[in-house]
């Protein structure tokens, strides 16, 4: 069964989404991660990946990815496993001068 | 109708200053808004030249963005950005240097980043590859950050011996290939590291800049973190150059292109402070390969003046005669057409400058 996925994105990250900020994607398997999810946007979107993540696979320091709410880094980070139908939140951390 | 364009990075984006007189300027941007801009080239290898820039968003991370109409229009390629392989075990932090190759290898774009290393891309910047050779160096783990991190910040191809290339980082010092990157050797000699318990190491010094002699390749200077120095023989060894410095500490340096070219430096007080020299702004020359400095300040505020110039912050035009500019942290940039006879403000009140490039092109190809 694919796990149904709606990954929401900041304005500032909508050019390197199609234009969007709301991607609905299905991921394979039963037990997907934020990783896999990463990945798969990889494929269509590669600078929307590249700006969440580094090319060793660290979500970016500070851009704070939400999983139904919850901080994946305080879950298992890129590991964290992602539920049917779950919600992805990305928003830039406060930051910057 | 040719135009000279002044590329600003500064802490938030590009800025495109353009003239046709280089008294009187138009400005534009910022191009890449909220990137912090370290690294710009201008590719004048191409018709029409093309501009890369290499910034970093605070939140989003590193990119080189690509512009083959003067700034109109940007892209960025997919796998466009140096990138380190997964078995590097490292993430690009920050892009410091582009640097085009020699005019025999036009595909040929160099990238300096931090952590301390180097890509090359032998397609005109569409994409990079890891210099192994230099990341595998033995030395590499006892390379230090400076203060703005441990970066690999200069880029010197040969101009006419495409095989020899010449890399300056902080903290590592200059190493040097004779082999297109094949292999590399540190070519420190005479260049202190005084803070380290041996000031002569063989590697370690914290460079911040070196420019070349493009008429005279062998002939290159370099800002240390204390001491400015010169060599005649590639960067084999290096010789104290300061008579006629107020300080031997600073950051940016450049070199008019010509046989009558000329050095150019912008020294600060000492390190520990890193300000202008008694509040001046001071520019200073020299016209003799750097066996002696003289300054060349006329214009510029004689008090007051406590911003720096970074190591990428001054540069050059390939204009008749050259000109001379440098940008502030404080978001200035200021230019001389006579050698630093005279200097004139060309803008003001940008973000923080972190480097310059300057060159003619035709403004026709602006789309």
């Amino acid at each position: 069964m694919a796990t149904r996925i709606t990954l929401e994105l900041p304005s500032v990250l909508a050019d390197v989404a199609g234009g969007r900020r709301s991607l609905a994607v299905e991921l394979d398997g039963d037990k997907p991660t934020v990783a896999d999810l990463l990945d798969l946007v990889a494929g269509t979107y590669p600078h929307l990946e590249r700006r969440l993540r580094s090319e060793s696979g660290q979500i970016r320091r500070h851009v704070n990815v939400y999983a139904d709410g919850l901080d994946v880094r305080a879950v298992s980070g890129i590991d964290t496993v992602l539920l049917h139908n779950a919600v992805v939140m990305v928003i830039p951390a406060v930051s910057g001068g | 109708m040719s135009q000279v364009m002044l590329a600003v990075g500064t802490k938030k984006g590009l800025f495109l200053g353009w003239s046709t007189d280089r008294l009187s300027w138009e400005w534009e941007g910022p191009h890449q808004p909220m990137a912090a801009v370290a690294a710009v080239a201008i590719d004048s290898r191409r018709t029409p030249p093309r501009l890369l820039v290499g910034g970093r968003n605070e939140h989003f991370g590193p990119a080189v963005f690509t512009s083959d109409d003067l700034g109109t229009s940007w892209r960025e390629n997919a796998n466009g950005s140096p990138a380190f392989p997964p078995d590097a075990g490292a993430d690009v932090e920050q892009i410091w240097q582009l640097q085009p190759g020699p005019p025999s290898r036009p595909d040929e774009m160099w990238a300096g980043v931090e952590p301390s290393a180097l890509f090359r891309s032998d397609d005109g910047g569409e994409t990079f590859t890891l210099v192994q050779a230099l990341w595998d160096h033995p030395h590499r783990p006892d390379w230090q950050p400076g203060a703005g991190g441990q970066c690999l910040h200069t880029v010197l191809p040969h101009p006419s011996d495409a095989n020899r290339v010449l890399v300056a980082m902080s903290t590592g010092g200059v190493y040097v290939s004779d082999d297109a990157g094949e292999s590399w050797r540190a070519s420190n000699t005479g260049v202190a590291a005084p803070f380290m318990p041996d000031p002569h190491p063989e590697f370690g010094q914290c460079v911040h800049k070196v420019v070349r002699d493009t008429e005279n390749p062998d002939m290159l200077m370099l800002q240390n973190h204390g001491g400015v120095y010169r060599s005649e023989d590639g960067g084999a060894t290096w010789q104290e150059s300061e008579e006629g410095l107020p300080a031997n500490f600073g950051f940016g340096m450049t070199r008019t292109p010509g046989s009558d070219g000329a050095f150019y430096a912008f020294p600060l007080s000492a390190d520990v402070n890193r300000f202008p020299v008694d509040g001046r702004a001071g520019v200073y020359r020299s016209v003799d390969g750097g066996r002696a400095w003289s300054d060349v300040s006329k214009g510029l505020p004689e008090a007051g003046f406590h911003t720096i110039v970074l190591r990428d912050a001054m540069t050059t035009d390939n204009a008749q005669p050259s000109g001379v500019y440098f940008g502030t942290r404080s978001g200035e940039v200021w230019g001389s057409i006579d050698g630093g006879g005279s200097w004139e403000q060309l803008v003001t009140h940008l973000p923080d400058v972190l480097c310059v490039r300057a060159a003619v092109v035709d403004a026709n190809s602006r789309g």
